[in-house]
């Protein structure tokens, strides 16, 4: 297909105008986390460091961040092993309900984060209340492990369809166990989309808050949880602000690596 | 593959693979959802607001006879189908652009541009917005020397904020079709005689369209359930979702027959998409 230059300039036009679209609220929230004006006034009469100062020394806001890292390790881990397993048995095996598989794996992700979180309460409440298990970082694992096993699922099953079955024929054919294959052929091919699975399952549940309100529970606060509950307080907007400045910032990080270490799109596969 | 055969050794593989994801989402997933389905027969007291557990389709009736619930309803089907389509707009020039004319360092530099955003948080991206069209914000600073006013907080920012919040999620699966659209395919199509627009209708559509609805499972779903970004920027615009979460610890059986909404409605579309084998795509 021959794009006239005409054609190419126009899409790249429109590209750019996205992409500024994209990062103008972003580039705002940086520079509000330097405006003097609290309630981030336009256009920024004077600038400050005290809310990046008064971010740091927040005892509330390390502590969230700390239940939020816990929070997603746990969701991670979890979702790793379920998310592969899925994706082994829809990939190599032909079954009845096949379908019903990817469509239960896809479910907790599609429904409303409301619903979700509204169900996963009241079952906890009927079933794991009356086993002593109270709301706190277990409940909001699980819940949140529910909707990240389709991301590690979609990543895996992606790069399983791409790898020529032949290599694990071949890997037979001389001689290995299954085991061996797995740990010498399969695993190593299958690195990149877990890593690239397990990033971005991490992302979705550090960044979740509906689903975590309904499963948290009054003394677990993840990040989003504080942020959201220190948005409602003027004097605080500031110190919320440096904290989105600051994830921001940080986000290019893990982009970047799983661009890295994985050179195909698998990286950005959701 | 040898594993398309039934022996016993791959059914038994099968059953090991398969079993802890699906006691996971059955007990936990599915289970939970039953519980909430199960509670939407219930009912309340009306002095202490707590459940009783006497079966009754009341929850039901009032749902579908009382008028407010029906506009609601209509006005969340129609952001989320704003919402979609917007995206779809937006994000086909970009992934192709990204895709198919950028090529080396720009064009991994721009996939990267297109994910960092998703690390950024959506309550951050929501209050940016809020602060963005806020009354002496950016965009009213911005129109105010052509004579023009923003939005403001509404159905229209809700539209906009959420639109801007889901668009990755649809960029991503169509600009992956895209790439992976075989070079040659095209080439075939030119050295055919089709134009750009033939190539484009009988060669790209085609391989785009599953992508396309893919992406539309997110921005649609996401976009019918949310609630906060309509409390940040949605003035008094009300939907499903500000609905049941007002009533959950007012009314729990309300809430949860109002959840069947959402529901019915996305389990209607993932079943309508599924068919264009887009949920292979995701």
């Amino acid at each position: 297909m021959h794009l006239t230059r005409t054609a190419r300039i126009v899409l790249g036009c429109l590209t750019a105008a996205g992409l500024a679209l994209i990062y103008l609220p972003l580039l705002l929230v940086l520079l509000n986390s330097v405006n003097a004006d609290p309630s981030f006034a336009w256009p920024p009469r004077a600038l400050t460091g005290e809310w990046w100062s008064r971010a740091l020394h927040s005892a509330g806001a390390r502590d969230a961040l700390w239940t939020s890292l816990r929070a997603g390790l746990g969701a991670t881990a979890v979702a790793l092993v379920l998310g592969s397993l899925a994706a082994f048995a829809v990939h190599r095996h032909r079954f009845f309900g096949r379908q019903t598989v990817s469509f239960l794996i896809v479910l907790p992700i599609a429904l409303p984060g409301i619903v979700t979180g509204i169900a996963l309460n009241a079952a906890f409440r009927t079933v794991l209340a009356p086993l002593g298990i109270g709301f706190g970082l277990f409940t909001v694992v699980v819940g949140h492990a529910t909707f990240c096993v389709v991301i590690v699922f979609n990543n895996v099953a992606a790069r399983l369809r791409r790898i020529a079955p032949s290599l694990a024929e071949a890997s037979a054919d001389l001689g290995a166990r299954p085991w061996q294959t797995l740990r010498y052929v399969t695993f190593p091919a299958l690195r990149p989309a877990l890593f690239a699975g397990a990033l971005l399952a991490f992302a979705l549940s550090f960044d979740e808050v509906v689903v975590t309100t309904f499963t948290a529970g009054a003394g677990t606060k993840t990040l989003p949880i504080w942020i959201y509950e220190n948005l409602a307080r003027p004097h605080q907007a500031p110190v919320v602000d440096v904290l989105a400045a600051l994830l921001i910032a940080l986000s290019v990080i893990p982009v970047y690596a799983a661009q890295r270490l994985s050179s195909d799109t698998a990286g950005g596969r959701l | 593959m040898s594993a398309t055969r039934h022996e016993p050794r791959a059914r038994g593989r099968l059953a090991a693979l398969l079993a802890p994801p699906l006691l996971w989402l059955v007990l936990a997933y599915l289970g939970s959802l039953a519980v909430l389905l199960l509670s939407a027969f219930w009912t309340t007291d009306p002095f202490t607001s707590d459940v009783v557990h006497t079966w009754t389709t009341d929850n039901f009736r009032d749902i579908l006879t009382t008028p407010v619930y029906r506009t609601v309803a209509l006005r969340t089907l129609g952001i989320a189908v704003a919402v979609t389509l917007l995206d779809a707009l937006l994000a086909l020039p970009m992934a192709f652009f990204m895709a198919r004319v950028a090529a080396g360092r720009l064009r991994r530099a721009l996939l990267v541009a297109v994910l960092t955003p998703l690390w950024a948080g959506y309550l951050v991206k929501a209050y940016a917005w809020r602060v963005m069209l806020g009354e002496h914000g950016i965009i009213n600073a911005a129109l105010a020397p052509l004579g023009l006013h923003g939005p403001g907080y509404g159905t229209a920012a809700v539209v906009l904020v959420l639109a801007y919040l889901w668009l990755p999620y649809m960029i991503l699966p169509v600009h992956a079709a895209l790439e992976r659209l075989p070079a040659h395919q095209l080439e075939a199509s030119a050295d055919l005689g089709a134009g750009t627009v033939r190539t484009l209708r009988s060669v790209v559509a085609p391989a785009v369209r599953p992508a396309l609805l893919a992406g539309s499972v997110f921005t649609f779903s996401l976009s019918l359930g949310d609630y906060l970004t309509v409390q940040i920027v949605g003035g008094r615009t009300q939907l499903l979702g500000n609905v049941i979460a007002s009533q959950v610890t007012l009314d729990l059986p309300l809430a949860a027959a109002l959840s069947a909404v959402p529901v019915a409605l996305v389990v209607c579309y993932l079943a309508a998409v599924r068919r264009a084998g887009a949920l292979d795509s995701l």
